[in-house]
């Protein structure tokens, strides 16, 4: 998979016997020793934390499965039979429920540092790219793994979003019934989401496959955002192991401590109350909301008055990742040299946050309590639908205005020619 | 010789590229054959397409209330109106989307009654009875009001309440389906 090098000697005679048959040992040296930007930072520690927390997702998963049952009338029960009775079964679930969303926070850091050090920019677009398809999964699949406790949450979230699908005009109806094999969200609908659901991360696993190919291929991206030449990769770069595995090795441990932190402490933290209440075809509750990290999503989906509108722009929220590399159109990778981005960058990031903020809101609530406002359109300004609008106009001009226009107007800082030139440099300042 | 072998070339190569072609054409068609029955699989079972309708009896509605039956997994709002909705109805007689007249929503002797499937034409919510700005229904979701005939009068929601297909089997008794 790497394509430097390969400097392993196989030492023993069953590992020459297996290096001329299945060169399997070599593979995982060479893997171990690739050639690595001293500089990384800690912003770099997200990958092996996201390895970390699919390989937890897929292990509990698999035994969460072994109890389970993806049936309309057993599913609910089945759940809480793990959380009572199966030994040690609720430290389990809570551990797969509370691991997808730490799943996400650190998908959400990592995406943000490839942002931050324009790590998408040639020749590393395909990585970006397996990227934003593995993230399409996991919200895919984070869906359907929602859906199978089958409370109310469970329930409501999966008949509002596979009812987006149906906002297509003409064919979304047919599709809609396919896909859950009936006219309404039944037994048929939990058992293929039960099976989508153990599937998928596979998918993922195969997809996390292809993503560190593209990357061993084209190389790391560092902080600093250049090239590292051929004649300075003595220079420049280390081993991946043991350098780099000790830094990952510690913040994972720092990760695991949160991730802990949420599993003994306050399990049921980032859950919503009413999903321990069985589905109800009958019933709506009150005030529905995804789970924490599809909210921006979800916000942006509410922000637009017209239904397959609000489709359109929910996908095209992550749509526009995709082509993420061919929207910015500066040639410098890191914001570190560019301070006119890196303000955006900033806004960008309090902006999701505010739409995350908002999708948990009732459209109609007041931002400010108790300030007066006029009415615009279809709603007082001094709302969440309005302030959801805002974010959401940011949230695409970023990519589709800001990023083409900045990269073509902004004057960048110099940039060093090499990655150890910032480092020595302000050494030499310190001593001076 | 040297012609007719020259065409025999050009001949062969034809040949062999109808022959590619025909081949790819009959492996694409050979595998949409081997895919369809693994997507069609997906679509409703028979069981789930048998449990196509019920009956209800409509002495069970008071006047003034509604009553939520399930259909096909699906909530359907039956829905007895007193005379001061129904007069409320009369003064502003073409609403929603479409633009419907109430009349054009019930059956024909029984404008009291109005049967609608409890999903709200946006993403799907059951929306909650007799509250929203006009009476009908306000869908917690998104925020969607319907009035008391189901159409739809501020929000999201594209369309109005759907009236399933049915029909009074006898003066008090409803087939749904
Ligand atoms: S589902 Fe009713 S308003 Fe959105």
């Amino acid at each position: 998979m790497s394509d430097h090098e390969s400097t392993y000697v196989p030492k023993t005679a069953v590992e020459k016997w297996l290096d001329t048959r299945l060169p399997i040992v070599r593979f995982g040296a060479d893997y171990m020793s690739l050639p690595t930007p001293k500089n990384l930072n800690y912003w770099w520690t997200f990958g092996g934390i996201l390895a970390l927390c699919l390989a937890t997702q897929i292990a509990t998963g698999i035994v969460l499965a072994m109890h389970y049952v993806p049936n309309t009338e057993l599913a609910f029960a089945s759940v809480e039979r793990i959380m009572r009775d199966v030994n040690g079964g609720d430290l389990i679930r809570y551990t797969h429920a509370n691991g997808a969303s730490m799943f996400f926070v650190a998908v959400y850091l990592h995406m943000l540092r490839g942002l931050y050090y324009g790590s998408y920019k040639a020749p590393r677009e395909m990585i970006w790219i397996v990227g934003c398809v593995i993230f399409f999964l996991m919200i895919a699949t984070a869906f359907l793994g929602y859906v199978l406790p089958w409370g109310q949450m469970s329930y409501w979230g999966a008949e509002v979003i596979t009812n987006l699908i149906g906002a297509i005009p003409g064919i979304g109806e047919p599709i809609l019934i396919w896909l859950r094999g009936g006219p309404a969200i039944d037994n048929a609908t939990l058992n293929r989401f039960f099976s989508l659901h153990y599937l998928l991360p596979f998918v993922i696993a195969g997809c996390v496959v292809l993503h560190l190919w593209a990357l061993h291929h084209a190389g790391q991206n560092n902080p600093v955002g250049i090239l590292i030449p051929k004649d300075r990769q003595k220079k420049d770069m280390v081993p991946f192991h043991p350098y780099f595995t000790v830094k990952d090795g510690f913040a994972i441990i720092l990760f695991l401590m949160l991730f802990a932190t949420f599993v003994f402490f306050m399990p049921n933290a980032l859950g919503h109350a009413d999903n321990y209440i069985p589905a109800n075809p009958l019933q709506t509750p009150a005030h529905i909301v995804p789970e924490w990290y599809m909210l921006p999503f979800y916000a942006i989906l509410r922000a637009v008055p017209d239904k397959f509108g609000g489709v359109l722009a929910m996908f095209g929220a992550i749509g526009v990742l995709f082509v993420l590399p061919w929207l910015d159109r500066s040639k410098v990778r890191s914001m570190r040299y560019r301070p006119t981005m890196r303000v955006f960058f900033l806004i960008f990031v309090a902006v999701g946050l505010i739409l995350g903020w908002c999708g948990a809101q009732l459209p109609d609530a007041q931002v400010i309590p108790g300030m007066p406002s006029f009415t615009l359109v279809d709603g007082k300004l001094n709302s969440y639908l309005w302030l959801t609008r805002f974010a959401t106009l940011y949230y695409f001009a970023f990519f589709l205005v800001i990023l083409p226009l900045v990269g073509l107007k902004e004057k960048p800082l110099p940039i060093p020619a090499t990655i150890s030139e910032p480092v020595l440099s302000g050494a030499e300042e310190q001593k001076g | 010789m040297a012609e007719s072998v020259v065409e025999g070339e050009g001949g062969d190569a034809t040949r062999r590229d109808f022959i590619h072609i025909a081949a790819g054409a009959a492996a694409v068609g050979a595998g949409a054959m081997v895919v369809w029955p693994l997507i069609n699989q997906m679509n409703p079972a028979a069981d789930t397409l048998a449990l196509a309708s019920i009956e209800f009896d409509m002495t069970k509605v008071q006047e003034g209330q509604q009553v939520v039956i399930k259909w096909q997994g699906k909530p359907v709002f039956v829905r007895y109106r007193s005379a001061a909705e129904l007069q409320k109805l009369q003064a502003e007689p073409n609403e929603g989307k479409p633009v419907q007249p109430d009349s054009a929503r019930t059956k024909e002797g029984h404008g009291q009654y109005l049967v609608v499937l409890g999903n709200c034409t946006h993403l799907g919510c059951v929306p909650t009875f007799g509250t929203g700005d006009y009476g009908g229904w306000f869908c917690p979701c998104h925020g969607s009001h319907y009035d008391a005939s189901g159409r739809i009068r501020k929000g999201p929601a594209p369309l109005n309440l759907v009236v399933p297909e049915y029909e009074f089997v006898s003066d008090t008794r409803i087939k749904i389906g």
